[in-house]
This record gives structure tokens, sequence and C-alpha cells, in this order.
């Protein structure tokens, strides 16, 4: 079963929250819509419920026409941020609730529901309130409570945001073993690039309504399409460095002059924006480095086993990530080494023209 | 969010729209006739246009009934608002005594309005009421209510503030209860003062319920009936005669039907044009436009 | 600037504590140093909002004494201790602009309007709201908004210490930057003790000098970013701090050498020498970053299955089942591995052994 949107627009007080949108989703497969707060994902997510109307367009699914088909007849469980239980019901009830009104027996409803519950480790939890439980058991309920209804979509509306950071690490780790186990389309939103890498299987980059680009994640990763796709699709955020092709030489920002080779090579002359991701500059000048920008010290962040150094050169920040401790006083100058093969090269309207292959 | 779904459900409203249909609408309906006819008697009636709607503007007893009225809701509104939030201010917050609280403040809302008149009617008697006697014989002032206007505006306001500033109260308690505790955190930490809280933080985020207190207050203190006319029957002379006691002698102490069913439409009017008015100015409050 | 000392302190919100149990915050004993800039770390519920809370007095502990500078500040006020305190979510004078929002503090101290002004200015200008100033409050920004919550905190020049209680949490991943970067800026420039509590660990090892790590209300490490990622001192440590956590494996001991289900791994000697003395069980750790894998044969490596490998853009994490136990390793983007057989190393000099949760040295 697949869904298919096609120009599909939300208008809200004369505010497009989805602006014609085209977007085709495959069934089976787990696909991650990518977005800043407000980019729109919570609206799409909403239409494709069936929760909102769209102002136009239509969304067909396996062929069929859904636009007017009203929520409740469509097939599709939706977890939220804000982990929605009934607060009155016990954790098994809860569960159960979906099934109740599918006319299923007494004994086919327990097995499901202790099914779905062995999967997200609250078997032992069944006969509590979702007052009495934390966080994280209250959004893994929810999230049981959307599976035990086998429906052909599942919508997860950024699931974790609310919960522990490593609670968060555990709970993506088992979500990925759930995903793949269904036979369904799985749609989950996030603000952040790094769970988006994780889920991995396909992506939806959105913002302000728009689909930037869609694809398989590692795939638009390492290609973002426009230079606004690789700043959403970037943590920390990708470097950016004007530039003028002139010859065989490109010169970046002030002085520094990159040789057009490699996959450089078919950029013809004139004016780009180059960009660099943060884990590709380097504070020392190894084999490959064929370029040294200058920089001052900015700022320099440590996390325990790599360091985040903010430089600026000339007008324009960039972000250095490096391996290891690094400590550097602000107002410091420091040499940053680049590998020209590293560039992604984007034109004066923002669309990409090269991206770096596998580099030596 | 739009419903746009065929749901049956909505066949179950037919008795409610029925209901509705013969209580209000049919008898409004029936207003509307009568305000354009001259009625001397049943079976008499003319039909007079819109001599009756002019007729009701010139007559200077409804006017005189009209700025009582204003008078008394004004009254009624700075009294009652402010007592109302001063009470939820000081109305515990934790514990069994929010619950006893609540049942106290509420019991003068569950009396039937007829009987708040004929309780304070005899309580401000000079001869056997509590307080009518205090104040005569004991304090040595003169009050009786059904002789001196202005203790029978006294008597009036006593009873009307006594009935309604607990509605008041317990809305603005419920205003109050909402307001998350990080806003006093910080203006705890801010340094403000009882009052500075009060002004930037409490009165701000109450502006929800103060809105539907003002509104409800307004509407019922304008259309009022009962109390009053318990209390004092409209007098002495005319000085307590509200619109609504004043409607009610046209229609049926004088049978005058046309003129007191176009008051009634003009009347309807007036509430609705300044509850709106009410609304539109308190929601704006507080919005700026950024520059 | 302010020294702030706790004396033995504990919390329990119940009013008649019994167990150790009851205690929210189980007697705890610490020093941050005057213009600090500390993370408090842990998960939910470990306490760490109490504990600020009791910093900034707007909780008063059952036990135990709160010292700024040397005095006893147990029972003062939160607006006689001289701290800021900045929320999760932005607090906010909502009819107000954003001016008379960092004025507030200061009007309400009796300052001097000129003084007013000028101080408003300055802190507009460190953190880029000027041209905000006359703009009313509420129709701002997430960010913004903490940042005039963060501005008057700052507008106060005594301010001792200003405390953070997950600040960042409605903020977009890619504006958390801009404002950590600030809350640097703000210390290296001001010289305030900053106290920083977060479940988050990117945020708190980035932001803070020394990271004091709570667990069910007691303080189980302080130190600093490299510290925590070194040398965990607790096992709680190990698995929070590090993404992902710490692998632990259990391990017989054997002279310089410890076994793991049969398997041979070697020590250094200084690390044996430690484990000689425990007394419970042991356990290996090893950090995910330094296991090393290779889908070809090398000296010194064990039999593993590479059972899954996620591709996180700058690294990538390896699932690797050994024996019959779920470890973890990351490795950088251009270290080749594949899927199936495979070879692991566990380099001695980063091998830690604990012993009932906590590290042998």
């Amino acid at each position: 079963m697949d869904i298919v949107l096609d120009g599909v627009s939300k208008i809200v007080n004369g505010e497009k929250h989805i602006n014609n949108i085209t977007l085709k989703i495959e069934s089976d497969t787990t696909n991650v819509v990518l977005g800043h707060t407000l980019a729109g994902k919570t609206s799409l997510l909403r239409l494709m419920a069936g929760l909102d109307r769209p102002t136009t367009g239509q969304i067909v699914m396996e062929g069929k026409d859904v636009t007017g088909l009203s929520v409740r007849k469509r097939s599709v469980a939706m977890v939220y941020q804000q982990f929605v239980n009934y607060p009155s019901m016990s954790v098994y009830n809860n569960i159960a609730s979906p099934l109740k009104m599918s006319g299923l027996s007494a004994s086919d409803i327990d097995q499901k529901v202790r099914k779905v519950a062995a999967m997200l480790h609250i078997d032992n939890l069944l006969d509590r309130l979702p007052a009495e439980l934390s966080g994280g058991q209250q959004q893994r309920t929810a999230i049981a409570r959307a599976l035990v209804k086998d429906s052909e979509l599942l919508l997860l509306d950024e699931p974790l945001v609310n919960l522990d950071y490593k609670l968060r690490e555990e709970l993506q780790v088992e979500l990925q073993d759930i995903f793949k186990e269904r036979n369904a389309i799985v749609v989950y939103t996030t603000t952040e690039p790094s769970e988006a890498l994780m889920l991995g299987g396909n992506i939806v980059v959105l913002d302000e309504g728009r689909v930037l680009q869609t694809g398989a994640t590692p795939y638009v990763y390492h290609h973002p399409a426009t230079t606004r796709v690789a700043q959403v699709f970037s943590d920390p955020p990708i470097n950016y460095l004007p530039g003028v092709v002139h010859g065989r030489v490109a010169r970046l920002g002030q002085g520094i002059d990159i040789p057009m080779e490699g996959h450089l090579e078919s950029v013809p002359d004139g004016k780009y924006i180059f960009g660099v991701r943060p884990n590709h500059l380097f504070l020392t000048n190894g084999s490959g480095n064929k370029a040294e920008i200058r920089t001052k010290v900015a700022l320099a962040e440590i996390n325990g086993s790599e360091t985040f150094i903010h430089v600026s050169h000339g007008d324009t920040h960039l972000v250095v990530q490096e391996d290891g401790i690094h400590p550097r006083h602000i107002g410091s100058d420091l040499a940053v080494y680049v590998n020209p093969c590293n560039f992604f090269v984007y034109n004066e309207t923002g669309h990409l023209l090269a991206s770096p292959f596998q580099c030596e | 969010m739009n419903k746009w779904e065929n749901n049956r459900a909505w066949l179950l409203t037919i008795p409610v729209l029925i209901i509705v249909a013969f209580s209000a609408i049919i008898p409004l309906m029936t207003v509307v006739n009568y305000s354009v006819q001259d009625i001397f008697g049943p079976g008499q009636r003319i039909f007079v246009g819109t001599e009756m709607f002019r007729s009701v503007l010139h007559d200077y007893r409804l006017r005189d009934a009209l700025w009582r009225q204003f008078l008394f809701s004004g009254l009624v509104l700075l009294i009652e608002m402010p007592l109302g939030v001063l009470i939820a201010l000081a109305m515990p917050k934790k514990g069994w005594s929010v619950s006893l609280a609540l049942v106290v403040l509420a019991l003068p809302l569950l009396i039937p309005w007829n009987t708040i008149g004929t309780i304070w009617m005899i309580f401000t008697r000079p001869d056997i009421g509590l307080f009518g006697a205090t104040i005569n014989n004991v304090l040595g002032i003169p009050f009786d209510h059904t002789a001196s206007p202005i203790d029978a505006w006294i008597t009036l306001m006593l009873m009307e503030v006594w009935h309604w500033t607990p509605l008041v109260a317990l809305l603005a308690y419920a205003g109050l209860r909402a307001i998350p505790d990080v806003y006093y955190q910080a203006a705890k930490i801010d340094g403000a003062s009882p009052w500075a809280t009060f002004r930037y933080i409490q009165l701000p985020k109450m502006r929800g319920v103060l809105t539907i207190a003002l509104l409800l207050r307004f509407m019922d203190s304008f259309l009022i009936y009962a109390e009053p006319f318990v209390l004092t029957g409209g007098g002495p002379g005319n000085s307590t005669t509200f619109l609504s006691i004043y409607l009610v002698k046209l229609a049926v102490g004088q049978f005058d039907l046309g003129t007191a069913a176009a008051f009634s439409l003009i009347y309807f009017l007036i509430v609705e044009v300044l509850c709106f008015l009410f609304y539109q100015a308190l929601q704006n409050v507080g919005k700026g436009a950024n520059p | 600037m302010a020294r702030i000392e706790f004396d033995d302190v504990a919390h329990s919100y119940l009013r008649n504590p019994q167990k150790e149990m009851d205690y929210a915050i189980k007697t705890i004993r610490n020093v941050w140093d005057d213009g600090g800039a500390y993370a408090l770390l842990g998960p939910s519920g470990c306490g760490k909002t109490t504990l600020l809370n009791i910093i900034s007095g707007l909780l008063t502990p059952t036990k135990g004494r709160v010292l700024y500078n040397g005095i006893d500040v147990t029972a003062l006020p939160p607006e006689k201790r001289n701290i800021a305190q900045v929320f999760q979510f932005p607090v906010l004078y909502d009819t107000m602009t954003v001016y008379e929002n960092l004025a507030f503090p200061l009007q309400n101290r009796r300052m001097g309007k000129i003084e007013i002004d000028q101080r408003v200015h300055e802190v507009a200008e460190i953190l880029d709201l000027t041209a905000f100033l006359k703009h009313k409050a509420a129709g701002l920004a997430a960010d913004a908004k903490q940042k005039i919550s963060l501005g008057r905190g700052l507008v106060r020049s005594d301010v001792a210490a200003i405390l953070f209680d997950e600040p960042l949490t409605v903020i977009d991943p890619h504006l958390k930057w801009h404002l950590r970067r600030k809350l640097k800026e703000i210390h290296e420039q001001l010289k305030l003790t900053l106290i920083y509590v977060t479940h988050d660990q990117m945020e708190a090892l980035t932001f803070a000098e020394k990271v004091v790590i709570m667990y069910e209300g007691e303080i189980v490490q302080t130190g600093t970013p490299e510290e925590l990622f070194e040398n965990p001192e607790h096992k709680f440590v190990g698995f929070f701090i590090g993404s992902p956590g710490m692998n632990f494996l259990r391990c017989r001991l054997d002279g310089n050498v410890v076994y793991v289900d049969g398997e041979r791994i070697k020590l250094e000697a200084k690390t044996a020498d430690a484990a000689q003395k425990a007394l419970g069980e042991l356990e290996l750790g090893i950090r995910p970053k330094y296991l090393e894998v290779s889908s070809t044969p090398v000296e010194n490596g064990l039999a593993a299955i590479v059972k899954n490998i996620e591709d996180l853009g700058s690294y990538k994490i390896v699932t690797i089942l050994f024996n019959d136990k779920t470890l973890y390793a990351r490795l950088p983007e251009d270290i080749p591995v594949a899927r199936g057989k495979a070879w692991i190393v566990f380099p001695p000099q980063k091998i830690k052994l604990y012993s009932d949760g906590r590290l042998l040295k």
C-alpha cells in the first residue's frame, strides 16, 4: 500500500502551512520527515492521517482517493510528542482500546496486547495507570497503542523529543527494529539530523511547507541538492564560503586558493558557494589537505571525546569538528586545513553542482 | 479543525432543536410580530408599523428606567469585579481549606433568586430584621428601604454583591490556579513586589476568565428582575424600577403588548451591542502591534 | 560572584521522611567555585532541579546548610540571594516590551532611570537583542524569549550566580548552537558562576568546565568532560556519558589478563594491579570509540560478527555480536567495515575494570 500526495496545500488564515506538495511514499518503508520547527511537519502528518483536510490537492492511498475520508475510516495510527494516553485506564486497557472497536474476541485482544507490550518492554506494567509511569514508559504505552492496531500507516510526530537523551538513544534503537518487522508505511518527523541518520530509510526534507528533497537518507546526506537542504540536514551546521572560480583555481573567502581538481573539474568559471562539513576541516596539515584557511578562534567547545572550534574567517563563521581534546584560547590565530575533495559546490541560486566522492 | 464528515450523531440534536424552536424562536417571532401592532385586547389589534418603536423612544419613564439600569449595572461591575478578584487572591491554595472555602463561597449562588429578595427584605426591616433593627435601634441611624430611595439602593447593592460576587471570585480563582508556578518563581527572583506580581503576571493571565466574569455579570445585572421586584417592587416610587420591571408593568400590568414588545427588541439589541463592545475591548487589551 | 557550598544538604518532599528512599536529595557535600561554569547532568528524576532550587532559595532543604561565600543563606529567600534563574520554558512579562522586561529587576531594586537605561542597553548588546527592545516580548521566537529571560539575570550587576534549568528544551537544534555559544561568551566575558542543569550530555559537556553527574539524588562524579569520558568512576557515568555509552562485559581476572566467556584479553599492568584488591564480580568496560573493529584478521583480534552498521554522517555505529553479548563500536567514517565476520581488539590502555559498579584504580 502506498500513499501519494498530489499538489497538496494547506492554507490556514492566509498562511501556507503546506505549499503544493507532491510526494509518493512506497509501502513497507520507513520515512523520516526532517525540518525545523514550524516547517510544516505536523501539518503534513495530520493531512496524511485525515485529521485535517487539504485546502487543495488530493491524497491517494493504494489508488483510492481518500482526500474526503475521515480518519476513523482510514487504517492509521499516530503517536504524539506529548505522551497521550487515557489517564483513567490501565496500561493494558490503553493498549487494548483501539482493538475493542474492531470486534475481536477477548482472547485475541489479550494475545495481541501482550505481544506488543513485550516488544516495548512494558509487559510488567500492564495494570498501572499512566500517571504512575515515567515519561519513557508512558511514551512506550502510546507507541504500543499505535502498534497494536496493525494499521497500514504509522505516523510518529517527534515522539522522542520530550524524553531524556539516553532514553531517546535506547528507544531509537528499539524503534528501528520494530519498524523493520512491520508491513506498514512508517512516517516519523524530527528536527534532529542525527535522529534521521539513525533511523535510516528514506528522508523527506521539509522547509516552510515545501519538500526540498527526498531520497534514501544516506544519499541525501551526502548529496544535499540545495544549500538550504545542507543547512537543515547538518548538525553542527555546515560551513559555507563564497568563492570565485577562474581558470582552474577557486578563490574562496580571503585569499584561500583551491585547485579545481577531481570532482571540481567540471565546474565552469563563475561565482559559487562552497560548502564543507565541520568534520572535514582539520587542525593538522595531513596528506591531501591542499588549502589553508587562516582564522581566529571565537570559541572552543569540548565534548569529552571531540572538540568543536568556532572560528571566524573575516566575516564568515566556521565550525571545525576534531577528534580529541584541543583547547584553544579565544582570539588566538588558528590555521585550518581542508582537502578540496570535500567541498560541495553550489551555484548562486543555491543548487548543487558538485559533491564530494570518497577521497583518498 | 473542520469536521466534514457525515456523522449521523447530528440527528440526535433534532429533539433539542424542536424544543429550542418552541421555547425561544417562535416566542421571539411572536414578540417581533407584536412590536409592529397596537393591541387593545385579545383579538383587537391593528398594524401600526414602526409607531410603537417611535413612541418607545419618546417615553420619558422608559428613559429614566434605562439610566437607572445603567447606573445599577455600572455599580455592580465596579464593586463585584475588584472584590471578586481580591477574594480569589485571598483564598487558600492547597489542602482541605480549599474545599471548605469553595463551598462557603458557592452558597449564595445556590439560593433561588426570589428567595434572596425575600431574605434581604426581611433582613433589613426596621422592626424584625437583624440588620434593620441593629442599624435603627442600636446605632440610631434611620434606615428604611421602603421609604428612602437611597436606603433602597443601598439594600439592593448589598444584596446583589452578596449574591453574585462569589461567581466572580470562583472564576478568578480558577484563572489564578492555572498560572504555572515558574512565573511566581521568576517574579520572586526579579524582586517583584506583590503588587507588581499582581499587575504583570496574575492580572494579564486572568484576562480570559475575567472577560467571562464581566460579560456574565453585565448581562445578568442588566436583565435583573426577581430580586429587586421581591425586595422593593420597583419602589419607593420609581426609584428602583429597572428596565425589566418596567417592561413587565407595561406588558402584564397595562397590557400594552405592542409597546412592550417593541421595547423588548430594543432591550435585546442594547445588551448584544454592549456585550460585543466589552468583548472586543477586553480582547485587545494587552495586545500591541510590533513596530 | 560567589562561592557556593553545600554542607550535608538533604531534602525530602515528604513531611516525615524515615528511610533514605524518602529523600529526593541524599546528603550532598559540594563546592561550586566562584566564576566556574558547572553542569548538573543526570537522567529525569535524579534530583537536579531540586538541587538547583535549593541553590536559588526557591526550596529550603530539609537538612543541611547552603553557604554563599561562607555565609549561611539557607533561610534567605531568592530575592535576597542575588541569583538569577532561567527556566525550561521562557518566562516573560507578556504585557511588557523587551526593554521593560530587562529593566524590571532593576526597577524593583529602585535603581536610577539613567543607570537602568545604560545597563539594559549593555545587556541587550551582549545578547543581540538591541533591535528588539521596543517590541512586545510576547511576539518573539522562543530563542529570543529565552535570551530575554537570561538578560533579566545579567542586567543585575551584583548577581552572584546564574542558574539554568534545562533552558534549551524548547529551542530548535540549529539554534541551540548559537545560544550555547552565547552562554560561553558571556561566561568568558563576565566571569559569573554559572550552574546549568540538563539531561543532555552534549549540552553539559560543551558548556561546562566541570560536570557534576547526579543519579538518584546523589552526586556520582564531578570532573572535567575529559575526566568523565576517560575515567568514569562509576558504571553509571560510563553509561550516561558518551554516545553510545560504555560497553560492559563480565570477566574473570587471572594475573595480567581477564577472561570474558573464555576469551583472553590482555590488560595493562596497573589496571591488573588495581583489580587484585577487588572483592565483588568484575566487569570490563570499554568505550565504543576505543573498541577496534576490522573486517580482516588482525593480531590479538578476537572473533566476532558485525550485525549492523549505521552511517551517521561523520561516524559509524557498528553493532557487534561477541559470543552472545552485544557490543557497540564507534568508528570514523573513512574506516571500512562490512557485515559478517570481523575481528575486534580491546586496546589494553583503554580498558577499565569495575567492581560493584565502581572503578578500580
